[in-house]
């Protein structure tokens, strides 16, 4: 009896000595949550599985701005998290964290890892990649703008639900019908309206957002979006906002769930949205191209993405960032990928995901999940459809949101509220200029 | 506060007082409240002021003092002293509905006789919600789209409501979510103060034929005075400084700046923007007006308060 208890006791202490004394320990702070944390958990323990010497340890530390704050407090304690989680408008403040921050090309040189930059999707990397071509952040969960329509919806009104509006025109022309037949309460409402109207609106015309090839050439950028083919966009939404073909629902993802209730029957939004809508929406629905304007010389050219990347800190051992290389490898093969992005709507990262998606003829059973894709790798991403890089962006999506809602609610015409956004948005990169010259 | 009430209630002339020999012990006595003044207060006051003279990255990586210029922005920018507005808008009107709202229950509960336990505990529970929480639970209600009550004044009065787009209804959507929860704190107070009120004195009243409402305006009301100028300090402290999150979960400051508060700016800039120096500058200027506040109502409006 006795011997045994001893034996247990030794038996214990080997299990509980084993992980803390050859395992590296890899920190993993994400934003997550609901279906995908799940997805997030399988992926660490995927990789956790696939090895015996490291471990990544994904803890989920609130929104992308709440885990963002963290982060920059852990790393003033110098406690910062090996691998963060950052949405793509902080992407300039990480950047710019030079010191605080290693870029994920110099962790996968020092540890000796292979890695092929140009195996990633153009667009997705891009949007991470500096001036030189090298990557900074690794890409984890991109979407893009699409446009999604409710088919039911659209043969009550009399529109052939096989055939979605390619232009803003014929969204116009599709709304008024859906209005005057009464066949949904709101024709078309939008979700991210900076992201979609504003962000993706400009690349997928060809058409500069801010000087300094949109902000990936330097700190000096300037933004230029009160330009003609913008606000003759906003004007025209505005005016659908007064005759009732456009409602205004919210900021963020609100306006998704007056799609999927039934009450609106177009909206624009994420491509992630897909696995909510999925889940939601009690009518035949159907994913689309997001409509342009025929009338812009290049449209359309490509969408640009929205989501999150993964950042490395600074100030770990060379064992530990060996272990972030191995996981990025992981988190970079194809059947990993291809699940990710088959059970979350989040576009692959890398060309070989995309293909083994294909293979598996996902998309044939799936029609309208590989219209995210096809969006981004159109047309090879311009200096103008490439994305942003623009500091103290959190701040100007805001002051976009508000000028927005000054022109839906007709107190601004769309000149003077893009104007406006322009002028308050400058002051806010010259802020962030100045911030980050400082000694 | 209560602690002056105490001071000032027994002054009489004349009284001989105890006294305790000069020693360690009442510097004991008071270490702890000292210490936690020192840690949750004039600590992180000082930070705040010395950022505000900052200028530096989310990172900290480059800082740079700059004196006084995060002010000079600040006070520069037409769109932040528009924010005073709102912020003297909603503070007014948040405050007001909650005292009076809560001071009507309180005279309500105090009044009947039978079944006043069960309203009082039934009064006291949104004090229990979190900020946030109420700020969903009331946008869930009045929900362009969704909402219960906007589909009754739809339906009843041929009102439309949608406070994504009108100014007024967005700002009476955070004054009833922050008001409704303050009411329940100050309603415990009323009712405390209330039942503090000797019954010989309203008894007395009412042989001589004053009836409720004359009781109220005559007795309780002027008896109350304490609690009241109480609460009045605390629902403005409360109006100007924990409203963030109820302004977060709601509106987000829209539309177009309608519900942006002077705190919901700072913790937006702060915590969510990353922007120390200019969030900190904010933060000054807020303490600065609450810092004021407080000294006006102690010296003009403390002098009317009757403590018995």
């Amino acid at each position: 009896m006795r011997q045994a208890t001893i034996r247990a006791a030794a038996l214990a202490a080997a299990l509980a000595a084993t992980p803390t004394f050859a395992v590296t320990e890899i920190q993993w702070w994400h934003s997550m949550t609901g279906a995908l944390d799940t997805r997030v958990n399988e992926i660490a323990n995927g990789f956790n599985a696939s090895q015996s010497e490291y471990k990544v340890v994904p803890v989920y530390k609130g929104g992308y701005a709440e885990s963002m704050s963290a982060a920059v407090a852990a790393a003033r304690a110098k406690q910062a998290p090996h691998i963060l989680q950052v949405f793509e408008v902080g992407t300039a403040t990480m950047m710019a964290a030079k010191g605080v921050v290693k870029p994920v090309y110099e962790v996968m040189q020092q540890a000796g890892e292979p890695f092929d930059p140009s195996g990633y999707m153009p667009a997705v990397a891009s949007y991470y990649t500096d001036t030189k071509g090298r990557m900074l952040s690794m890409p984890f969960n991109s979407s893009t703008t699409v446009f999604y329509y409710n088919k039911d919806a659209f043969a009550k009104a009399g529109l052939d639900p096989s055939k979605p509006p390619r232009t803003w025109k014929e969204v116009g022309d599709a709304a008024a019908k859906i209005k005057a037949t009464g066949a949904t309460p709101c024709a078309f409402t939008t979700a991210w309206q900076s992201w979609v109207q504003l962000e993706s609106m400009s690349a997928w015309h060809n058409v500069q957002f801010a000087t300094q090839e949109n902000g990936f050439g330097g700190m000096e950028a300037r933004l230029t979006y009160n330009n003609p083919m913008l606000v003759k966009h906003v004007a025209m939404l505005g005016a659908w906002a007064k005759d009732g073909r456009f409602s205004y629902a919210g900021r963020t993802t609100e306006p998704e769930a007056k799609f999927y209730s039934g009450e609106c029957a177009m909206l624009t939004s994420s491509s992630a949205a897909y696995a909510n809508i999925k889940r939601n929406a009690k009518f035949d629905f159907s994913i689309s191209y997001l409509p342009y304007h025929e009338d812009v010389k290049g449209a359309p050219q490509n969408t640009i993405i929205g989501g999150a990347s993964l950042w490395v800190f600074e100030g770990k051992t060379p064992e530990e960032y060996k272990g972030v290389a191995k996981f990025f490898t992981y988190l970079s093969k194809p059947e990993v990928q291809a699940e990710w992005h088959q059970s979350t709507g989040y576009v692959p990262i890398t060309k070989a995901a995309y293909e083994l998606t294909k293979s598996q003829g996902y998309y044939e059973k799936n029609p309208g999940t590989d219209i995210a894709i096809e969006q981004l790798l159109l047309k090879n991403p311009t200096k103008m459809s490439k994305g942003l890089r623009l500091g103290n962006y959190v701040q100007i999506r805001t002051i976009n949101d508000e000028e927005l809602e000054a022109v839906w609610s007709g107190k601004k015409t769309a000149k003077q509220a893009l104007d406006a956004a322009v002028e308050r948005g400058n002051a806010e990169l010259r802020k962030f200029e100045r911030a980050n010259k400082g000694t | 506060m209560p602690g002056k009430d105490a001071a000032k209630a027994r002054p009489q002339a004349g009284e001989k007082r105890v006294r305790f020999p000069p020693g360690w012990l009442p510097y004991a006595l008071v270490a702890p409240q000292l210490a936690i003044t020192l840690v949750f207060f004039i600590w992180p006051a000082s930070q705040a002021l010395w950022q505000s003279l900052l200028i530096q990255d989310a990172f900290g990586i480059h800082v740079q003092f700059a004196g006084l210029t995060n002010f000079r922005e600040l006070f520069a920018d037409p769109l932040y002293r528009e924010s005073f507005k709102v912020t003297a808008v909603f503070s007014l009107l948040m405050t007001s509905s909650a005292l009076v709202i809560s001071l009507l229950l309180a005279a309500c509960c105090d009044y009947i006789v039978r079944g006043a336990r069960a309203y009082e505990t039934l009064l006291i529970w949104p004090y229990a919600v979190a900020p946030a929480i109420a700020a969903v639970l009331w946008s869930f209600v009045f929900n362009p789209s969704i909402g219960l009550l906007t589909y009754a004044m739809h339906r009843w009065f041929g009102y439309e409501w949608n406070h994504l787009l009108n100014p007024g209804q967005a700002m009476a959507l955070i004054v009833i979510a922050s008001a409704w929860k303050q009411i329940s704190y100050n309603f415990l107070f009323f009712l405390a103060g209330m039942q503090a009120i000797p019954k010989s004195l309203l008894e007395g009243a009412a042989i001589d034929g004053a009836g409720p409402i004359r009781r109220f305006a005559t007795i309780i009301f002027p008896l109350l005075s304490p609690t009241t100028f109480f609460l009045l300090v605390v629902n403005i402290v409360q109006a100007f400084f924990e409203t963030f999150g109820v302004v977060d979960a709601s509106t987000k400051g829209g539309p177009v700046r309608a519900t942006e508060i002077l705190v919901y700016k700072v913790y937006h800039d702060g915590f969510e923007a990353g922007d120390l120096g200019g969030s900190a500058a904010q933060s000054v200027v807020l303490m600065a007006i609450v810092m004021a506040l407080t000294v006006v109502q102690f010296r003009y409006i403390e002098r009317r308060v009757q403590y018995a």
